[in-house]
C-alpha cells in the first residue's frame, strides 16, 4: 500500500503494513508539564503516584525548542501545567515565547506562589488565560484537601486579580464527595467572582485520585442533586442575562457508555512531562507502553511515527466487544488507562461500558461509595510518593 | 458596554469589537481564521474571517461592507450578509458594539 500523502510521510518504505497505521489529526493542543514540584499536596493529582522518581527537567531552551516544532505541526494551544508551572523560574521567558510563537497560552495553576506583580509581568508578556483551580468554596475543605491552611485566601485574591488585570476569567472546581453538596455555593462563589467560564469537574480516577477513589467517588444521589441544582442555577442567571458559562462534568463511574478519552488516542492531544517524556494524555505514563521522549526524538517524528502514538490509533488494536461495537467510532473503545488500571490490559474494553465484561467493577465501586466509612486519602507529596516508587 | 447596547440592532453606524476572551489570528496549519479562547478555537469559514479581519473597535459595519464591497465587487446582498453576521458573532459573545 502506498502511503503518500498520508500524515505518515517519510516513514521508511520497508516499514511494515503502513496501510495498517490509521490517520490522524495534528496536535492541537500541546500540555507542558513543566516540573512535578507542587506546594499543595491534593489527594485527586492527575501526576503519576511514583513523580519522585521522574528528574531531570527539560531546560529552557528545550521547551522552547518543543513549542517550535508542535507549532509547526499545528498546535494553537499551550497549557502550562505541572506540578505547579509557577515553581519554574523561567516561566515568564516560556510565556514570552509562547507568544512570540502565536500560542493562545493558558496557565494552569492552583494560585499559590502568584501575585499581583506577576499576574501583571505575565501579561506583558503575553499570557492570554490564568485559570485558578479551587478545591471547594468552604475554606475549610479547601485547605484540607489542599494541604495548605492559607491556600483558600491566596486562591480568592488571586482570582480577583486575575479578573481585575483583564484576563478571561476560568475557574476550575474539582468535585468529589467532599464538597458537592455545597455546589449552590460554589456557583455562587463563581458568580461573585465574575467568572466567563465555570468547570465544575469531577474528579478523574488516575493518579492519585484512583489511590483514593473510596475517599473521592460521591454517591450517585449527591451527583444528581449536584446535577439538579447546578441546571436550576443556569437557567436563573441566564434569565438574568448573567453570560457566564457553566460546564458540569459528570464522573464517568456513573454513566453506562465510556467518554470517547482524549477525543481519540494521538488524534488532538500532546503532552510533555517535565523530563520530556512525550505522552497522548497526561495520564499515559502508566501504561506498560515505551513513550519516546523529546530529548530523543522531533516531534514530528514523535507525532507521526513512534509506536507509543501510534499504539492505539484506529481500531485494529480493539478486542471485543470493541471490535465488532457499532459506536466504536464515538468512543474509541474509552480511556486506555481505566482498562490498564482496572482490568490489567489497556486493549480491554474501558469497564465504564455496560457491555463490558468487567463493568461489574464500576458497579462495586459505585456501592462502595455509598458506604458511610471511608480512608484517610493519601496525600499527594513527595513522601508518599517514594513509597510508590518502591512498590 | 451597557447591556442595551447588547440587545440593540445592529446598524450601520455600529462599531464592533473583538471580545477580550477572544484572540482572532490566522492559522496557517488550519488554512484558515480562528477565534482562539481559554481551551479553545473556532475555524472561521471565509466570509466570516474577511468580516472579523475588519472588525478592530474602529470601523464601523458601514466601513466594513464598504471595503469588502471594493474587494469582492461581485458579491450581491453583501451588506445584508455581513450585518446578519456581525449579529451571530455579538450573540456568540465574539464581539461587543
Amino acid at each position: 500500500m502506498s502511503n503518500s500523502g498520508s500524515a505518515c510521510n517519510g516513514q521508511p518504505s520497508q516499514a511494515p503494513s503502513l496501510s495498517s497505521i490509521p490517520g490522524h489529526g495534528q496536535p492541537l493542543w500541546l500540555l507542558a508539564e513543566l516540573t512535578y514540584k507542587c506546594p499543595l499536596q491534593c489527594p485527586y493529582c492527575a501526576n503519576p503516584v511514583d513523580f519522585a522518581s521522574k528528574t531531570g527537567e527539560l531546560t529552557t531552551a528545550e521547551w522552547i525548542d518543543v513549542f517550535t516544532q508542535a507549532r509547526e505541526l499545528g498546535a494553537a494551544q499551550l497549557g502550562f501545567s505541572g506540578g505547579e508551572p509557577l515553581v519554574r523560574q523561567d516561566l515568564i521567558e516560556l510565556i514570552r515565547e509562547a507568544r512570540n510563537l502565536g500560542y493562545y497560552s493558558n496557565l494552569i495553576t492552583s494560585g499559590v506562589g502568584l501575585n499581583e506583580r506577576k499576574i501583571a509581568d505575565f501579561r506583558e508578556a503575553g499570557l492570554d488565560h490564568i485559570q485558578v483551580s479551587f478545591q471547594a468554596a468552604d475554606p475549610e475543605v479547601n485547605n484540607l484537601l489542599a494541604g495548605s491552611e492559607k491556600a483558600f485566601k491566596q486562591k480568592l485574591a488571586m482570582a480577583r486579580e486575575v479578573k481585575a488585570q483583564g484576563y478571561p476569567m476560568v475557574l476550575n472546581f474539582v468535585t468529589h464527595r467532599h464538597n458537592i453538596d455545597q455546589i449552590d455555593r460554589i456557583i455562587e462563589l463563581c458568580v461573585e467572582l465574575k467568572a466567563d467560564y465555570v468547570e465544575l469537574a469531577t474528579c478523574q480516577y488516575y493518579g492519585w485520585a484512583y489511590e483514593n477513589r473510596n475517599d473521592l467517588l460521591p454517591t450517585r444521589a449527591q451527583l444528581e442533586r449536584a446535577e439538579r441544582i447546578t441546571n436550576e442555577y443556569r437557567d436563573r442567571l441566564a434569565a438574568e442575562g448573567n453570560p457566564i458559562k457553566i460546564i458540569f462534568v459528570t464522573p464517568d463511574y456513573y454513566e453506562e457508555r465510556p467518554k470517547g478519552c482524549m477525543n481519540g488516542w494521538g488524534q488532538v492531544f500532546l503532552t510533555v512531562t517535565p523530563d520530556g517524556t512525550a505522552l497522548p494524555c497526561h495520564s499515559a505514563r502508566m501504561l506498560p507502553i515505551e513513550f519516546p521522549n523529546v530529548r530523543e526524538q522531533s516531534i514530528e517524528q514523535i507525532w507521526n511515527q513512534s509506536n507509543g502514538f501510534n499504539h492505539f490509533r484506529g481500531y485494529e488494536w480493539m478486542k471485543e466487544p470493541c471490535r465488532s461495537c457499532d459506536e466504536k467510532e464515538k468512543d474509541f473503545g474509552g480511556c486506555r488507562c481505566q482498562a490498564f488500571m482496572m482490568t490489567g490490559d489497556a486493549n480491554n474494553t474501558d469497564p465504564v461500558c455496560s457491555k463490558s465484561p468487567h463493568h461489574d467493577l464500576i458497579i462495586q465501586a459505585r456501592e462502595e461509595a455509598e458506604l458511610p466509612s471511608h480512608k484517610e486519602p493519601i496525600y499527594r507529596n513527595e513522601r508518599n510518593s517514594k513509597v510508590f516508587c518502591k512498590s | 458596554m451597557s447591556s442595551a447596547d447588547q440587545t440593540a440592532a445592529i446598524t450601520l453606524e455600529s462599531v464592533p469589537a473583538l471580545n477580550r476572551m477572544f484572540r482572532f489570528q490566522w492559522e496557517k496549519a488550519q488554512d484558515c481564521y480562528v477565534l482562539l479562547y481559554p481551551e479553545g478555537m473556532v475555524k472561521l469559514n471565509g466570509p466570516a474571517g474577511e468580516v472579523l479581519a475588519l472588525v478592530d473597535g474602529q470601523r464601523t459595519a458601514a466601513d466594513i461592507i464598504q471595503t469588502l464591497q471594493a474587494k469582492f465587487p461581485d458579491a450581491e446582498g453583501i451588506d445584508r450578509d455581513i450585518l446578519d453576521f456581525l449579529g451571530d458573532a455579538r450573540e456568540q459573545l465574539w464581539i461587543s458594539l
